[in-house]
C-alpha cells in the first residue's frame, strides 16, 4: 500500500522538482552572481542586486503595483459581489449565466487585451462613437493611463472572484436570510450582517486569486498603460529582456514572491481564527 | 375572544398546486396553538404566510387587529423558530439572540438578554457559537432569539423535529411550561399528532391546504368531523359502519353480545395488549387492552363491543 502510494506520487514529485524548486534555486542563484557582460550571469557572489532594490524608482514602482492590484481586487470584488448574488438567485438561468462569465477564457487574454485597446484608443469604437454622437470633439484618453490598466484587470480577473462567491452564496442556507428578516433586519442589514460575513472565506479566496495574477501583471500594464504605467512585471521582464540584468531580474522577482507569501501567510491565519 | 391572529379565507396558489385553500382561524391571547398534518397539507406554507415569507394569494391577515399581509417579514410583530433553527453560525451564541434587540435599538439589552438565557438554561454558553453546543441547546437559542424580542405571536415550524425521540419528549414540557410563563401566543406547527396533543390548548388538523377541524385537543380527538382526522389524530377500526378507537374497543370471550370475531395476534406492548382480531366479513380490527384483563391467543372467537358514546359517525 505504501509502496503504490509512492508509485502514483511519483509523477507529481518529478513534475514538482523539475519545474517548480529547480527553477526557484536557479533564480536565487541567479540573484546572487553578477550581471554578465552579455546578458546571463557569472560570478562573484553578491547581494548587489537586493540593495539596489532600495532605490526609491524601484520602490516606487513596487509601491504602484501593490496600488493598482488591490484597487482591481476591490473592484473585482465590489463587481463580483452583486453578480454572483444575482446569478445564485436566478433559477434555472445560473447554468447559462455561470457559462457567460467563463466564456471569455475561451479565447486568449492577449487577444482579448488587444480588444480593449482597440474599444479605447483615440481612434478607437469608444471614442469614434462619442465623436459621431456629438458628445465630445476632441477624443478622450482613454487608453495608455493607470484606468485602462485597472479596466484590463478588472476584466481579466473578474471570474476569479464571481467563481468562489457563486460557490458560497449558491450553498448559503435561505432560512437564515429569512431568520434575519424575520428578526427586523431590512434588505441592506441583511446583506451586510448576514450574507456578506458568511461569504468572509470566499471573498478571501477571490481576493487571492486576483490580487497575486495582478501584481505580477506585465502583459496588460504593458499593452494597455503603455510606456507610462510601469508595474513590477514589467520591470522584472525589463531586466531579462531590455536591459540585460538577470540577478536584478531574479532579485526582484524573489522579493515579490516573498512579499506575496507574507500576505497569504497573514490571510491564511486570520481565516484560521475564523475573522473576515 | 381577544384574538391575537386572524386569518380570514387565506389562500395560497402556485402554478401547480394549492398550497393553502381558504383557511380561517382565530387565535386568542395567550394560547398554544398546534396546527397539526401530514407533510404537504400546507401547515407549514400558513405559517410562512403570517410570517411574511409569502404572499397571500387570497385573504387577510390580521394582528391585533391589524392587517399585515402586505407588510415584509421585518415590519411584522411576528417571530419564527425554524425547523433548522436557522442560527448564525457566524455570530456566538449571546450574538445571535441581540441580532433582533439591536435592530431595534432597544434599551437595556444586556438585561433582557441575560433574562431570556436564564430562561431557556443558557447561562454561561453566550460566548459558544452554534457549531459548538448541542442540539437541544440549538433548539433553545432560537426560542431566546425570538422571545427576547416580545412578539404578539411565536411561530414554531416542527422545532422539536431535528431532536432525538427521548429528548423530544423533554423539550416539549419545557416549551409548555416556557410558554405558560411568557405568556406569549405560540402558533406550533407540527406533524406529531402526540405532541399536538400533549402540548396544546387548542389544535387545527390541515388536510389538502383546508383547515378540517379546530377544537380542544379532547375534543378533536374524541369528536373528529371528518374521517380524515380521525385517521389522522390515532387509530381507527371500522366496525359495522362506525369508527371505534382501538382502547375503546372492548373484547371478551365471554360476552354472549357484540360483534363476533376470531383473534389473528396478540402483542405485548408494555404498557397495553394490542389484539388483532379478524371480523365474520373479514376485515381487520384492533382493540388495544390492558395487560391485566383477560389474555387472548390466535384462534380464540371473542365479541368485540363499545359503549355507544365512543362511537365515531361521519357524513
Amino acid at each position: 500500500m505504501k509502496r503504490l502510494r509512492a508509485w502514483f506520487l511519483a509523477p507529481t514529485w518529478v513534475t514538482m522538482l523539475a519545474l517548480f524548486a529547480a527553477p526557484l534555486l536557479i533564480i536565487c542563484a541567479y540573484s546572487l552572481e553578477t550581471r554578465g557582460v552579455y546578458g546571463g550571469v557569472s560570478l562573484p557572489w553578491t547581494i548587489e542586486s537586493y540593495q539596489r532594490l532600495a532605490d526609491p524608482i524601484y520602490l516606487a514602482i513596487l509601491w504602484r503595483s501593490f496600488w493598482i492590484a488591490g484597487i482591481s481586487t476591490v473592484l473585482c470584488l465590489l463587481l463580483g459581489f452583486p453578480l454572483a448574488l444575482f446569478i445564485s438567485r436566478s433559477g434555472r438561468r445560473k447554468h447559462l449565466y455561470l457559462s457567460l462569465v467563463i466564456l471569455p477564457f475561451w479565447t486568449s487574454f492577449l487577444v482579448r487585451t488587444y480588444a480593449w485597446m482597440f474599444l479605447l484608443r483615440d481612434t478607437g469604437l469608444i471614442n469614434a462613437a462619442l465623436q459621431a454622437l456629438g458628445l465630445i470633439h476632441d477624443p478622450i484618453p482613454l487608453l495608455y493611463n493607470d484606468g485602462a490598466v485597472i479596466l484590463g484587470l478588472v476584466y481579466g480577473y473578474l471570474p476569479f472572484t464571481v467563481l468562489p462567491l457563486y460557490a458560497t452564496l449558491e450553498r448559503l442556507d435561505s432560512s437564515l436570510i429569512e431568520a434575519a428578516a424575520d428578526l427586523g433586519a431590512r434588505p441592506l442589514t441583511v446583506l451586510g450582517r448576514v450574507i456578506v460575513p458568511l461569504c468572509a472565506p470566499a471573498i478571501r479566496a477571490g481576493a487571492i486569486l486576483v490580487f497575486i495574477p495582478c501584481l505580477g501583471t506585465y502583459l496588460t500594464s504593458d499593452l494597455l498603460g503603455g510606456g507610462k504605467s510601469v508595474m513590477i512585471g514589467n520591470l522584472i521582464q525589463n531586466q531579462f529582456t531590455t536591459a540585460r540584468d538577470w540577478p536584478f531580474g531574479s532579485a526582484i522577482s524573489l522579493t515579490l514572491m516573498a512579499m506575496v507569501l507574507a500576505l497569504l501567510i497573514a490571510f491564511v491565519r486570520r481565516d484560521r481564527e475564523g475573522l473576515l | 375572544m381577544d384574538a391575537v391572529l386572524e386569518l380570514r379565507d387565506v389562500s395560497k396558489h402556485y402554478p401547480e398546486h394549492r398550497a393553502v385553500n381558504g383557511v380561517s382561524l382565530s387565535l386568542a391571547r395567550g394560547e398554544f396553538f398546534s396546527l397539526l398534518g401530514p407533510s404537504g397539507c400546507g401547515k407549514t406554507t400558513t405559517l410562512r404566510l403570517i410570517a411574511g415569507f409569502e404572499e397571500p394569494t387570497r385573504g387577510e391577515i390580521r394582528l391585533n387587529g391589524c392587517a399585515i399581509h402586505h407588510l415584509k417579514p421585518y415590519q411584522r410583530n411576528v417571530s419564527t423558530v425554524f425547523q433548522n433553527y436557522a442560527l448564525f453560525p457566524h455570530l456566538t451564541v449571546r450574538q445571535n439572540v441581540e441580532f433582533g434587540l439591536r435592530r431595534r435599538a432597544e434599551n437595556h439589552m444586556a438585561q433582557k438578554v441575560g433574562e431570556v438565557l436564564d430562561l431557556v438554561r443558557l447561562t454561561g454558553k453566550e460566548a459558544r457559537y452554534p457549531s459548538g453546543i448541542s442540539g437541544g441547546e440549538r433548539q433553545r437559542v432560537a426560542l431566546a432569539r425570538s422571545l427576547v424580542l416580545a412578539p404578539d405571536l411565536l411561530l414554531l415550524d416542527e422545532p422539536l423535529s431535528a431532536l432525538d425521540p427521548n429528548l423530544r419528549k423533554e423539550v416539549r414540557a419545557e416549551l409548555k411550561a416556557i410558554q405558560r410563563r411568557v405568556g406569549i401566543t405560540f402558533l406550533f406547527v407540527t406533524h406529531d399528532q402526540e405532541e399536538a396533543l400533549a402540548m396544546s390548548d387548542r389544535l387545527g388538523v390541515m388536510n389538502a391546504g383546508a383547515l378540517e377541524q379546530v377544537g380542544k385537543p379532547e375534543e378533536v380527538y374524541l369528536r373528529p368531523q371528518t374521517r380524515f382526522v380521525a385517521a389522522f389524530l390515532g387509530a381507527l377500526n371500522w366496525i359495522q359502519g362506525v369508527g371505534v378507537r382501538p382502547e375503546a374497543t372492548r373484547i371478551s370471550k365471554r360476552a354472549s353480545q357484540g360483534c363476533p370475531a376470531t383473534v389473528e395476534q396478540s402483542t405485548f406492548l408494555g404498557n397495553c395488549v394490542r389484539v388483532a382480531v379478524r371480523l365474520s366479513n373479514g376485515e381487520l380490527a384492533t382493540a388495544e387492552i390492558s395487560r391485566l384483563e383477560e389474555s387472548f391467543a390466535p384462534g380464540d372467537q371473542v365479541n368485540l363491543s363499545w359503549r355507544p358514546e365512543d362511537e365515531l359517525r361521519f357524513e
